[in-house]
């Protein structure tokens, strides 16, 4: 067992914004990238270039329909990746201490030096949010790319996790939810962020703003707006637009 | 457990060096860092300074370190030892490689240079290799618009001198409603991404039309799922419900358009003074007068009589027209697929943002009649289409029937709603036109490609029979302003107009994914006539990987990676501008290659110099150039202006128009690969018509005088085609040709139904079938990239609800797919969010066996398929012995969503249907793992 922080200092982690997320997959790959040259050892691929390709990756990104009763069915993009719960079950079912919070700002990591590979913290987390690197044997999960955010080789606007600074549609936030003031604190509250699986008490650092009501002119039982005839034919029409036009200053009308 | 937090390094160094070039994966061609550890490439990311993306990247440009890193890549030029197709190949040394292609390059420039077909596909050097193909003199020359999406570019240019794709783009700093026409994942890639997050963030209105529910649809406020192909029917509806309600801007159409003009009804042409102009009636004097004179209040509800004729205004027509209630919501609601009162609700809400959310910016500017406006108005409705709507036989009607949507609703270059980039606006008079005649041993009289005004520029000979192979500017398709690579291969395989010696393509996957009908497309690149000679004689190639096509030709030049190569983003060309801004770029080597390849664009330097192309030679006989790299900074188009406008003049500090800078490449590397020219606030809008941009324009040297122009409601150049059609003047079609081209080439856009509808049973054949590709592989040469495949490994057939349950399809199906010409079988998958009569899948991820190093059980080659077996690049027969292409009569568009089937379930087969023998590699298979990481 390893112990969790009482609290952390501050509660860095990300804002993902359902209504704007087009399924790019701009996210999944740009993490790939940065993780696999940075942070512990490489993300591997088995198979790269043959039959069922299976390689580490921190971010996914899952397409989901949904279809109410009557309307028009949804599709909805879903991109996943660790939460940095508070009350992360990951840690506390790591049986080397390799899987810990950070107490300074909440960022879940693994050491890889003391991970085992024994899988457990992947079997604890609800979310799925862990894979076991296949070729190292260790466990890799998003690190918030704590070798950048920290980073006083990067410029300082380039501080921020790499999936947030390449999201082409602006859909990933990144920020402290420890301070209500904070952009991603802000924008959980004016959009009504929402947890995932809160039933479950993991308390995840992550939110998710819900894509807002779609489709509203599906609907006929509201009254739809309506354009107004000025005319029905075309010769009505002609003189409706003569008469317009002859109301702007300076025009007038003659036999030619 | 006692634990101590383990102390990291949060500071480690990221690169030894940031090399700032230009991506290569699609045609956004964003701006990127990439990152470089002990020479190699450890990481790239998108450049913040960058006008297209902003520091931001999609997933392909993310992918680069493993497209440049690709086992597929091609090593050492080959030369073809076994048969066509069969992928048996000796690796041969450049020289040899060279001498070959020179010797039979020279003997068809002195001879017959029309027998080079010179193609090529996901070209981004296009203005370089027409200016290579017109100095080899072949009329045979194209890049891949053709298939693409030239209905779009052709119907903008027509209609308002200038397009969508990434010639334009939403004002998304302004606009409050956006509309989106079959775009769900494609062009222009990031902008369009980064325009619809900042849009959404401030609770902008986003509407998708699309029968796919995927992408950026998904994320659409209102979705309109679309029937395929009646996209025309349902912007003619919105234009009807708009003109019935008066919804529509008078003064921007008594302005800034043809709405005005008089048509003669005689010649149905327009009234034009001794000087060629437009003649409109003054509102205020009541007189005929020049449409462009100084306080000129042109009147569009005019009429006028001389000589027993009467003249009335196109407005007057296009009410006429579109007020008929064929166009009625209710008469195309069951088409379309479309409620009529959710057609009425979209055209009330289009009326609503565009009138009564219209402002004011605070700026002054002048119009080119010499009127001084203290504000800009705003009109916040924005539009942007692509395939979707021009893939199809009546897209170039439907793309001009868009434009005259947006124009009637006043919302093009206006803030809040479309706005051109430079080198955009340009009216049609600025194009030029198409060139076809060749001489042996002599240029081409022009360039291949342009917008013809009439049948006087159709590239045809004195007995109609068309100058070039592909038949684009002839009578079948007088306006293929990009050509029509689709038919090339049909046609020199039918010797059908003439026989050609050798085809040379350039990163055109023809055999596979890039061709319609692709079985047949291999069959006639490896026929035999009766001699046993190969029916198309020759065949080079080149590209930088092992793709399908490779194994059709008979010599290969492999290209380079785009991180190893010297490339420009020309001006001259398709550059990279934002509407606030001209922009273009570079590409330069930031590695060596490991392998024996060269980029192609120096290829062609060498060969032009060793054939001895005048334009590649100075007057004492030798080269020009040595290399693209030297073409690029010394070449000039015309005195001052060659392919890049930054940096010129002998000190770098001119901008557009300048002498020749010998250090113009460095000034680029050192300003991050690009460079960027504002315009000025008082141009930022209604660029056609306003005077500050004309002059910036003139000055950058994008034009030589101003050219103030008006919107073409009704086209002139197509009344001239249909003119002749109905028995005007000298040059006449063909009489098979006539009646189509009569009524198809209407003046003012019209919709009739695809094609492909009018010759095969719709009832046998009911469900419309479609494909696209995914963000994470779009118009990329690297769905075989070890990330990305990943993401889309396999592509199942989607099919709606209704067809789902109708057939009794559970998950892991499989299906039948039937069209009038061919038959496929595939697995299947349900999705809801979907047009009821459509089906799809995504592009080009089915490989075939052999190519792209894959190994063969890859889920590409196993499960993988393409659509494109279904969709011929001919229509079926007539029974009148003709070969009808399947393409838009007026654009020769290729009508690949034209495409028409039937489904039947059936058991599942070893693996996707039809499937084909694998062909040899000629690169070694790629490595069974990957733990890719270069730093120490």
């Amino acid at each position: 067992m390893t112990s969790l922080p009482t609290s952390t200092e501050k509660k860095l982690g990300l804002v993902i914004d359902l209504d704007t997320c087009v399924g790019c997959h701009a996210c999944v790959i740009s993490c790939k990238g940065w993780n696999t040259e940075n942070y512990g050892a490489p993300l591997s691929d088995q198979r790269p270039y043959g039959e069922e390709p299976m390689g580490t990756f921190l971010n996914r990104v899952h397409s989901y329909e949904v279809q109410a009763e009557g309307q028009s069915a949804q599709t909805v993009h879903f991109p996943k990746s660790c939460l940095h719960c508070e009350n992360a079950p990951c840690v506390t079912v790591c049986p080397t201490g390799a899987s810990y919070k950070r107490a300074e700002d909440g960022i879940v990591l693994v050491n890889e030096q003391d991970c085992i590979g024994c899988g457990l913290c992947a079997w604890a987390c609800p979310y799925g949010a862990r894979e076991l690197d296949q070729e190292e044997g260790v466990m890799k999960k998003c690190t918030l790319c704590v070798d950048r955010i920290y980073n006083e080789n990067l410029p300082e606007v380039d501080r921020t996790p790499a999936c947030v600074r390449t999201c082409p549609a602006g859909a990933r936030h990144f920020g402290d939810f420890a301070d209500p003031d904070s952009n991603v604190s802000k924008l959980t509250a004016e959009r009504g962020g929402m947890d995932l699986m809160p039933e479950l008490g993991t308390a995840p650092v992550n939110k998710y703003l819900p894509p807002r009501p779609k489709d509203s002119w599906d609907d006929e039982s509201i009254l739809a707006p309506f354009l107004e005839p000025v005319a029905d034919e075309a010769k009505g029409l002609l003189g409706w637009i003569d008469k317009q036009l002859s109301r702007l200053p300076g025009d007038s009308k003659e036999e030619v | 457990m006692n634990f101590k937090q383990p102390k990291i390094n949060t500071s480690p160094p990221v690169s030894d060096e940031i090399r700032k070039t230009t991506c290569y994966m699609c045609a956004c061609r964003c701006g990127i860092n990439v990152h470089m550890k002990d020479g190699k490439v450890a990481y790239i990311e998108g450049n913040r300074d960058h006008p297209v993306n902003q520091g931001v990247l999609c997933a392909k440009g993310s992918a680069g370190i493993m497209q440049v890193n690709a086992p597929s890549r091609l090593k050492k030029p080959l030369k073809r030892v076994g048969p066509r197709g069969s992928g048996e190949f000796v690796e041969i040394s450049w020289e040899e490689a060279m001498s070959t292609a020179v010797g039979w390059l020279t003997e068809l420039h002195e001879t017959a240079p029309h027998k080079l077909a010179f193609f090529t596909g996901r070209d981004q050097s296009q203005s370089f290799t027409s200016f290579w193909a017109q100095n080899f003199g072949t009329p045979n020359y194209a890049a891949h618009g053709g298939f693409c999406s030239v209905n779009m570019a052709a119907g903008g240019i027509y209609t308002m001198g200038g397009a969508f794709w990434e010639f334009g783009q939403p004002d998304w700093d302004h606009t409050k409603l956006f509309m989106l026409f079959g775009v769900a994942e494609d062009h222009d890639s990031n902008p369009i991404k980064m325009g619809i997050g900042k849009i959404k963030a401030r609770g902008a209105k986003v509407i998708g039309v699309n029968p796919v529910r995927s992408g950026y649809n998904a994320v659409a406020d209102e979705w309109v799922g679309i029937t395929p192909g009646t996209d025309g029917l349902f912007i003619l509806a919105l234009v009807h419900e708009l003109l019935k309600a008066g919804k529509i801007d008078l003064t921007y159409l008594a302005q800034y358009t043809n709405a005005p003009a008089l048509i003669d009804p005689n010649t149905g042409l327009l009234l034009r003074d001794d000087d060629d102009k437009v003649l409109v009636i003054d509102s205020t004097t009541g007189k005929l007068t020049p449409f462009d004179q100084k306080d000129v209040r042109p009147n569009l509800a005019a009429s006028f009589r001389k000589a027993g004729t009467s003249y009335t205004t196109v407005m007057a027509h296009m009410i006429e027209k579109y007020l008929d209630p064929q166009y009625a919501p209710e008469a195309v609601a069951e088409r379309c697929g479309i409620p009529a009162q959710k057609i009425k609700t979209i055209a009330a809400e289009l009326a609503r943002v565009a009138f009564e959310e219209a402002f004011e910016l605070d700026q002054e500017w002048t119009d080119f009649r010499g009127e001084t406006h203290k504000t800009m108005t705003g009109r916040p409705v924005s539009m942007h289409a692509m395939r979707g709507i021009s893939a199809h036989s009546n897209g170039f009607q439907t793309c001009r029937a868009l434009h005259i949507l947006q124009i009637i609703l006043g919302t093009v270059e206006v803030p809040g709603g479309f706005r051109f980039k430079p080198p955009y606006p340009k009216p049609l008079e600025a194009h030029p036109t198409p060139h076809g005649h060749g001489r042996p041993g002599r240029a081409l009289d022009g360039p291949h490609l342009g917008f013809p005004r009439g049948p006087e520029d159709l590239q045809i000979e004195d007995d109609g029979t068309p100058k070039r192979i592909d038949k684009a500017f002839s009578w079948e398709h007088p306006m293929s302003a990009h050509g029509m690579m689709h038919m090339v291969i049909s046609n020199a395989y039918a010797q059908d107009p003439y026989k050609i010696d050798t085809l040379f393509m350039y990163m055109a996957n023809m055999s596979w994914n890039s061709s319609m009908n692709s079985k047949g497309v291999m069959e006639m690149l490896s026929a035999r006539d009766d001699d046993g000679k190969y029916r198309i004689p020759r065949i080079i190639y080149s590209d930088a990987y092992s793709s399908e096509m490779v194994a059709y030709a008979d010599l290969i030049l492999p290209d380079t990676t785009y991180l190893e190569r010297h490339d420009c983003i020309s001006l001259l060309d398709r550059p990279i501008c934002e509407a606030d801004g001209a922009a273009d770029a570079i590409r330069w080597p930031v590695i060596e290659p490991d392998r024996d390849v060269r980029g192609f664009q120096s290829v062609l330097i060498e060969l032009a110099s060793r054939v001895g192309l005048k334009g590649f030679m100075k007057e004492d006989g030798t080269p020009k150039w040595k290399d693209y790299a030297d073409y690029i900074v010394n070449h000039e188009r015309k005195p001052g202006i060659g392919p890049l406008s930054g940096f010129r003049g002998e000190n770098g500090d001119q901008t557009g128009r300048g002498d020749v800078n010998p250090n113009q490449m460095d000034a680029y590397i050192e300003n991050g690969g690009f460079h960027v020219h504002h315009v000025p606030d008082e141009a930022r809008y209604y660029k056609p018509w306003n005077k500050a941009y004309q002059e910036w324009a003139v000055d950058l040297g994008l034009y030589d005088a101003p050219q103030p122009y008006l919107f073409q409601l009704y086209s002139e150049p197509m009344r001239k085609f249909q003119r002749a059609a109905e028995g005007h003047g000298d040059r006449q079609p063909p009489e098979h040709l006539r009646e189509r081209i009569r009524t198809t080439m209407d003046p003012l856009p019209i919709w009739y139904e695809p094609l492909e509808d009018g010759q095969i049973d719709t009832n046998e054949y009911p469900i419309h079938a479609l494909t696209q590709r995914p963000m994470a592989m779009y118009h990329s040469w690297g769905s075989q990239n070890a990330w990305l495949r990943q993401l889309h490994g396999h592509n199942p057939l989607y099919l709606p609800t209704k067809l789902w349950q109708e057939h009794g399809f559970e998950n892991g199906d499989w299906a039948k797919v039937s069209s009038a010409h061919g038959t496929i079988t595939v697995p299947v998958e349900h999705q809801a969010a979907l047009n009821e009569n459509t089906v799809w899948t995504w592009n080009a991820i089915g490989k075939r066996k052999g190519a792209w190093a894959l190994e063969d059980n890859a889920p590409e080659t196993k499960k993988g398929f393409l659509l494109n077996h279904l969709i011929h690049e001919l229509l079926p027969p007539k029974g009148d012995g003709l070969r009808w292409s399947n393409s838009d009569p007026i654009t020769g568009q290729a009508a690949w969503f034209d495409l028409r089937v039937k489904i039947e379930k059936v058991d599942a087969p070893a693996e996707a249907q039809p499937a084909f023998p694998p062909i040899d590699s000629p690169v070694e298979k790629g490595p069974s793992k990957l733990a890719w990481k270069v730093g120490k």
